[in-house]
């Protein structure tokens, strides 16, 4: 197997389920015979702030974390969060975002302005976008919770992963009540591509 | 077998492998998971203590009666564990005892940014550094083994991206080891002067045999890179480093970071041309070689402040610019952490938000997050207990300074038990006219759910015995008639409670009593609870998005309240003035 590695940066909003998304990821990457490291920020940011997940895999990977312009690619589960965290993209890197709208405090309360068409100014800046509906896809399945899993399945084959083993790890990592809810969630993030 | 793990879900199964009979904990971010884990190893008995310092005395204990023993802390709950940790130091174990203490560089959720290995040196105990997940678990094990050796508690120190990063390891098997046998020894066990002073020289003795034990022991690790450049790291700067420098450069990996073993480093820098300390935050390692005369770089070049990474190591060594991503010159607003939609803590920090003559103490937890805006109730942050000693001081200040303003102290029930009660004793005492808030959501929130005295049940899952705090604020002297207890969730019962408590010229308490809205229970029972808004009746007064509930927002000109994140606490109805909003679903108990 090619075992060149990536770095990818999954960034969002506390509670949208981006730190199960990068368990499922990192594991379903150890399956597929690579070498992972994986970091994430618990604590005072779970509570509705900017999260991050760092996901670094290939042969042999030493620092858990990459810097500025080194991710291969960006996930973002929110669309501000993809704006924020866009500094880390490498130049040649890939955007993937959920165009999904989250506001923070500061916006709530009218003291700052959510910034208008996102999606187009991303794309202008960025080499290569994809841009999901994970948020209505996971709506329409029934279950808005499953948005993480959709986004999982849009990055897997972005990365050229596409593997049978992927359901093996789902129901490793996911409780059987909700297994096949986010099985389908998972394929349809995959067929997003 | 091979896992993904976290660092403190492989120390939790190192204590397991090791043999660990007993462990302790208070919740503290970035530990908090590692005493989770060793719950669920049945063979472990493990308890979430009051705090820090009892943890580390619940260690101590049972490695006096013989059995392996640990106890875990963030940095600053190292500071509250200080006064046994210098005196184990002097008594030394019979079964093993391990310190696990985990450092927050780049203060990811800490008050301060202290490193804590300055605690080995200043105890004159050794401690281990690992850099990953495997040497987690193989460092645990070797901590105890260490420890018993020796006769010495060992301090493993790990900091957030060691705890909170995930990497491949090799399990083991656990090895079962009887308790050891105790007998009565007060000259090893009971520090009076005499036998202290007796000690004393036994733990100098004892690092000069750990620092030779060192020199040669299978924690560091040698690379010869063949180059003009050498790097002395531990820790998460050894991956760190690796990364940035490749193969090309020559390392000297410290696993044990105190005491230093001189003879290798020596030998190292023989070796190399220009060498380089890389270390997060203090120059532990950096001031020690320099002490030997030894010529390197470090914090000449690397900073002081805030975590290292692969870049900013290639930028000081290599001189490697750092590369920039896209930039679509738009600047996000910025997404600070909130209190949750239903949060129990919004309705009495409203409430105290509406009176203006307030100073507000604040506390560790996170009802911290109600000094943002919109609430803007909370003034201090200083340490956990703080929250309600300070307030004796700075109303007996505002006294002396003829000032009328009222002093408020807020902390959680958590917080009350693990030092707070002693700083209320000290008000009732001292007769302090302070109004002291417990904020009870009968969990410990911020770290994710931890049991407290408050709970009822235990960290191993058993039903117990669940502090009555307004009862326990009776016996600590304060009048019955100046402790108010109010659901937050009724703002009309929380702003009587505060103008009540206001108005008193004696130390009050004031108690609140919903669970925290995320308790698995309390998610359950409101699930289908929800306000909705009549967009007829509604004037767009904003007086509820000032609530600063993240459940409500405005959007193309309407409010609108998510039904899914609402958890129907009413706050909003409460505070709506033309009765827009209304509440929909049912309660299940």
């Amino acid at each position: 197997m090619n075992k060149s590695g990536k770095n990818v940066l999954l960034v969002g909003v506390g509670g949208q389920g981006t730190i199960l998304a990068s368990k499922l990821l990192s594991e379903g990457l150890l399956a597929l015979g690579y070498d992972v490291k994986m970091s994430e920020i618990h604590g005072m940011a779970q509570r509705g702030g900017s999260v991050s997940t760092h996901v670094r895999y290939g042969a042999r990977v030493y620092s858990p974390v990459m810097g500025p312009g080194e991710a291969d690619v960006l996930v973002a589960f929110e669309k501000m969060e993809a704006l924020r965290w866009l500094p880390y993209l490498s130049p040649e890197g890939m955007l993937i975002v959920n165009n999904h709208e989250i506001y923070p405090m500061p916006v709530i309360l009218g003291l700052s302005e959510y910034p208008a068409l996102l999606e187009v100014a991303l794309s202008e800046s960025v080499p290569r976008m994809l841009l999901i509906e994970a948020a209505e896809t996971a709506a329409e399945l029934g279950n808005p919770r499953v948005m993480n899993v959709v986004l999982l399945g849009a990055l897997v084959k972005s990365l050229g992963l596409d593997d049978p083993c992927w359901s093996d790890t789902l129901g490793s990592c996911v409780p059987p009540h909700v297994l096949q809810i986010n099985t389908i969630a998972f394929r349809k993030g995959l067929d997003l591509v | 077998m091979r896992e993904l793990m976290t660092g403190n879900e492989a120390i939790a199964r190192g204590a397991w492998e090791a043999g660990c009979h007993v462990a302790a904990a208070y919740p503290g971010t970035p530990s908090t998971e590692i005493l989770e884990n060793v719950s669920r190893y049945k063979e472990i008995y493990s308890e979430w203590s009051t705090n820090e310092k009892v943890s580390l005395e619940v260690a101590s204990g049972a490695s006096m009666a013989g059995a392996r023993a640990m106890c875990a802390m963030k940095h600053v709950g190292l500071n509250v564990a200080a006064d046994p940790f210098f005196t184990m130091s002097y008594i030394g174990v019979n079964g093993g005892l391990v310190i696990v203490d985990a450092d927050d560089p780049g203060l990811f959720s800490s008050q301060n940014e202290q490193d804590n290995r300055w605690y080995a040196l200043h105890a004159k105990l050794p401690m281990l550094e690992p850099s990953d997940s495997q040497e987690c678990l193989q460092y645990m094990k070797a901590a105890f083994d260490i420890s018993e050796r020796f006769d010495t508690p060992v301090l493993l120190r790990v900091t957030t991206r060691i705890c909170h990063s995930k990497s491949v390891v090799e399990t083991g098997e656990r090895k079962e080891r009887p308790v050891r046998e105790y007998v009565r020894n007060p000259a090893k066990n009971a520090m009076l002067p005499a036998f202290a002073k007796a000690k004393h020289y036994l733990v100098e003795k004892r690092l000069l045999e750990l620092r030779e034990f060192n020199e040669t022991s299978p924690y560091i690790t040698f690379e010869d890179g063949k180059g003009e450049i050498g790097v002395i790291a531990s820790g998460i700067g050894r991956q760190h480093a690796k990364e940035a420098l490749g193969d090309g450069v020559s390392y000297l990996h410290l696993g044990m970071t105190w005491p230093l073993p001189e003879k290798a480093i020596r030998d190292f820098a023989s070796k190399v041309k220009n060498l380089w300390i890389v270390e997060e935050n203090d120059t532990f390692i950096e001031g020690a070689v320099r002490s030997m005369g030894i010529a390197c770089s470090g914090k000449d070049a690397l900073p002081l402040v805030d975590e290292l990474s692969p870049a900013l190591i290639a930028k000081a060594i290599l001189g490697t610019m750092p590369s920039s991503g896209p930039d679509t010159g738009i600047m996000p607003p910025s997404r600070p952490p909130l209190l949750c939609a239903g949060c129990p803590h919004r309705g009495l920090l409203f409430a105290m938000s509406k009176k203006k003559d307030l100073v507000v103490m604040g506390d560790i937890g996170c009802y911290g997050l109600g000094s943002m805006p919109p609430l803007n109730v909370g003034e201090s942050t200083i340490c956990m207990g703080a929250g309600f000693s300070a307030v004796v001081g700075f109303q007996k200040a505002q006294e002396k300074a003829g000032r009328s303003q009222k002093v408020f102290g807020i902390l959680g029930d958590s917080t009350f038990f693990h030092s707070g009660v002693t700083g209320l004793i000290d008000a009732v005492v001292n007769k302090s006219r302070g109004v002291f808030v417990i904020l009870d959501n009968r969990i410990t929130a911020m770290t994710g759910q931890q049991e407290n005295p408050g709970t009822g049940r235990t960290l191993m899952g058993e039903e117990t015995t669940a502090l009555d705090i307004p009862r326990l604020c009776a016996a600590c002297g304060v009048k019955e008639e100046h402790i108010h207890v109010v659901d937050p969730y009724d703002l009309k019962a929380s702003r009587e409670a505060v103008d009540s408590a206001y108005a008193a010229e004696e130390t009050s308490v004031i108690v609140t009593t919903r669970p925290c809205a995320l308790i698995k229970e309390v998610l359950k029972s409101r699930a289908s609870l929800h306000c909705v808004v009549d967009a007829e009746k509604c004037v767009l007064c904003s007086s509820c998005l000032k609530l600063g509930c993240p459940a409500i927002t405005k959007q193309e000109g309407r409010i609108v309240i998510d039904s899914v994140a609402c958890n129907g606490c009413s706050l909003c109805e409460q505070v709506c003035p033309k009765q827009a909003i209304s509440r929909e679903g049912e309660l299940h108990e």
